[in-house]
């Protein structure tokens, strides 16, 4: 009995461990499966116990840079992932997300966020920033960017090149707001600035929307309008992942291709057919009198086919 | 201003050009890092304290992030472009930067019970042809084909399976020899009696054959005529079987009325004895119905 209830509080869990009876729980499953090229990461983004209203409005406006792959949580989740990550590593598995932001506001560390991922579901590493200032997306009265607009990421200040953490934090701010893998980008749709400077041991983040401007020759010039959020960050307390599991979180399967096989768009199979040189004397085209056979003919044709079959019968 | 050389012509477009150029480039002492693929730009020079306190911090930021901007748009800008529906596209080359993966990759699928016991056997899959040779007339034979040939022109039908020894039959497999036993009568299970509860066995019937949709369309073409024959000719159809079957039911008919005239001209009565004409219009249609015509 008590397996069961335990089965029904969570059925996805209930589901992996099992070969799936439908088939849109097997489509389920394998979209959720390990795959050799992944798609974009998606990010949780969650309060904790405690938070100031200065933490909601953050984890509010990075959840609209980030919005189509995020998921918001509404309630507050008493955790510290710094002491216990089982309870993100359960809502990592719930929602198959592996970047999380966890914002936390207490007296000892006001204004705290924490900036994470996991593999494998098991967090690899987590940085804990504090908020010193920040005006949101709301204070900034300017045109904003279109919701899922890639951003453009840029980094500025010799820390991000030196220092171990700071080094650890771009990566993770790039794997954060990076959005989905893209073959190809619209010129026209480059609005989107995201510009982290590392200044006298802080880190300044600023958003920015592009202006492109006539310069006079093919390449624009460029202006910017700040759209905000802009946040002004210190480091904090940081989790990093051990160089084996980093190493090995970096680790590129190689994939074998099948030759001669492509999808389109629409994910149509193609692939190539060998056929054999088809008989084109057998062929049948349309009849016309004119190209008709006489009678005469036609009976001494038929004689001479059959002829060397019979031939070879014999002996 | 008419006293204008050429070589001042030319000194003017250049210093033009030179100003359109300007409002673009930015001069750094330490290139940038690029990774076009994530649109990303990395600033590695050194941020001077004097210069932010000297202008307003913001100020300051939107400057540098402006250059960097434009660094990284000039190099957007060099990657190839096309045309897709009114919007111009840059194709972008694949990301640089190594980032930790988010799962595992997939494991390769473990082998089967019999792939594993062929591995150790050494067991590898080939093709096996259906042919055998034939030493008497040199000729690769089909053998298994030839005997199926054989008996489907003999109208010999291999009879199924009943149960095989096994250490344990299935449900199924019990289902279908209680059906293969229950059809070997003569009458081929006709009067056999059906247990309580017993289902019927699935799958005994005809299966539904479609002709083909090309290839050979004579079959067809014979069918289609045959009944535009039917609907074009002006005399109906004859059914043999049906004629003969009334011609035989009108024939039982004029006898019968011929024996109940008979009967009542001779006792003057209304022929209601049951006994004896019961009897004898039993046998007299028995008699005729015998040679029923319709399986010839």
């Amino acid at each position: 009995m008590l397996s069961t209830v335990g089965q029904c509080c969570m059925p996805w869990l209930f589901l992996l461990a099992r070969n799936p009876k439908t088939k849109r729980s097997k489509r389920f499953l394998e979209s959720r499966a390990p795959k050799l090229v992944e798609d974009g990461k998606s990010a949780m983004i969650m309060k904790g116990g405690n938070t100031s209203q200065l933490i909601s409005n953050v984890l509010k406006d990075i959840y609209a840079l980030k919005k189509p792959n995020a998921v918001l949580y509404k309630k507050k989740n008493i955790t510290r992932p710094f002491e216990d990550s089982t309870s993100l590593e359960f809502f990592s598995k719930k929602t198959d997300c592996s970047l999380f932001l966890f914002g936390s506001h207490s007296k000892k560390r006001p204004d705290n966020l924490i900036l994470g991922r996991l593999f494998d579901f098991h967090v690899l590493d987590m940085i804990e920033l504090g908020i010193e200032k920040f005006s949101s997306l709301s204070d900034i009265k300017a045109s904003k960017c279109p919701e899922g607009t890639k951003p453009m990421l840029l980094f500025a200040g010799e820390a991000f090149d030196t220092d171990n953490e700071h080094k650890r934090l771009k990566s993770l701010l790039i794997d954060f707001f990076r959005g989905p893998n893209v073959s190809a980008v619209r010129l026209a749709g480059l609005e989107h600035v995201l510009h982290f400077t590392s200044l006298d041991g802080k880190i300044y983040m600023r958003s920015y929307r592009s202006l492109l401007k006539k310069s006079g020759c093919r390449t624009p010039r460029i202006e910017l309008e700040e759209i905000g959020p802009s946040l002004d960050l210190v480091l904090r307390r940081t989790h990093l992942a051990s160089d084996d599991l980093y190493k090995l979180a970096h680790r590129k399967p190689k994939a074998k291709k099948k030759k001669n096989i492509s999808h389109d768009a629409f994910g149509t199979k193609f692939g190539r057919v060998h056929m054999q040189k088809q008989d084109l004397s057998k062929l049948r085209t349309r009849k016309m009198k004119g190209l008709r056979k006489r009678k005469g003919r036609a009976a001494v044709g038929e004689q001479d086919g059959p002829a060397p079959k019979e031939a070879r019968v014999a002996s | 201003m008419a006293a204008c050389s050429v070589e001042e012509l030319l000194a003017k477009a250049e210093e033009e050009e030179k100003e359109k150029l300007k409002s673009i480039t930015v001069h750094k002492d330490l290139e940038l890092e690029f990774d076009v693929g994530n649109l990303l730009a990395v600033d590695k020079n050194r941020i001077d304290s004097r210069d932010v306190k000297s202008a307003k911090k913001e100020d300051f930021l939107r400057a540098l992030a402006r250059d960097n901007t434009q660094l990284l748009i000039n190099e957007v800008w060099k990657l190839p472009t096309e045309r897709v529906d009114d919007a111009i596209v840059a194709t972008l080359p694949e990301p640089t930067t190594p980032l930790p993966r988010e799962k595992p990759p997939p494991k390769p699928k473990p082998p089967t019970k019999w792939e594993q016991f062929a591995k150790l056997k050494g067991i590898q899959k080939k093709k096996k042809t259906n042919l055998v040779w034939d030493e008497t007339e040199r000729v690769a034979r089909n053998e298994y084909n030839k005997l199926k040939n054989i008996a489907r022109a003999q109208k010999v039908k291999i009879p199924g399976l009943g149960l095989t020894p096994k250490e344990q039959q299935s449900k199924n497999e019990l289902t279908k020899a209680v059906s293969v036993a229950k059809t070997s009568t003569a009458s081929a299970g006709r009067f056999q009696d059906r247990l309580p509860k017993e289902k019927r066995v699935k799958n005994t019937g005809k299966k539904r054959k479609f002709e083909p949709l090309i290839g050979d369309f004579s079959n067809e073409r014979q069918k289609q005529l045959e009944l535009l024959k039917v609907l074009g000719s002006k005399k109906p159809k004859l059914d043999i079987t049906k004629a003969v079957n009334k011609q035989m039911r009108e024939e039982d008919r004029e006898e019968a009325a011929a024996k109940r005239s008979k009967g009542a001209g001779k006792k003057g009565r209304k022929g209601n004895v049951p006994g004896k004409r019961k009897g004898k219009a039993g046998k007299a249609q028995g008699g005729k119905r015998r040679g029923k015509p319709g399986k010839r």
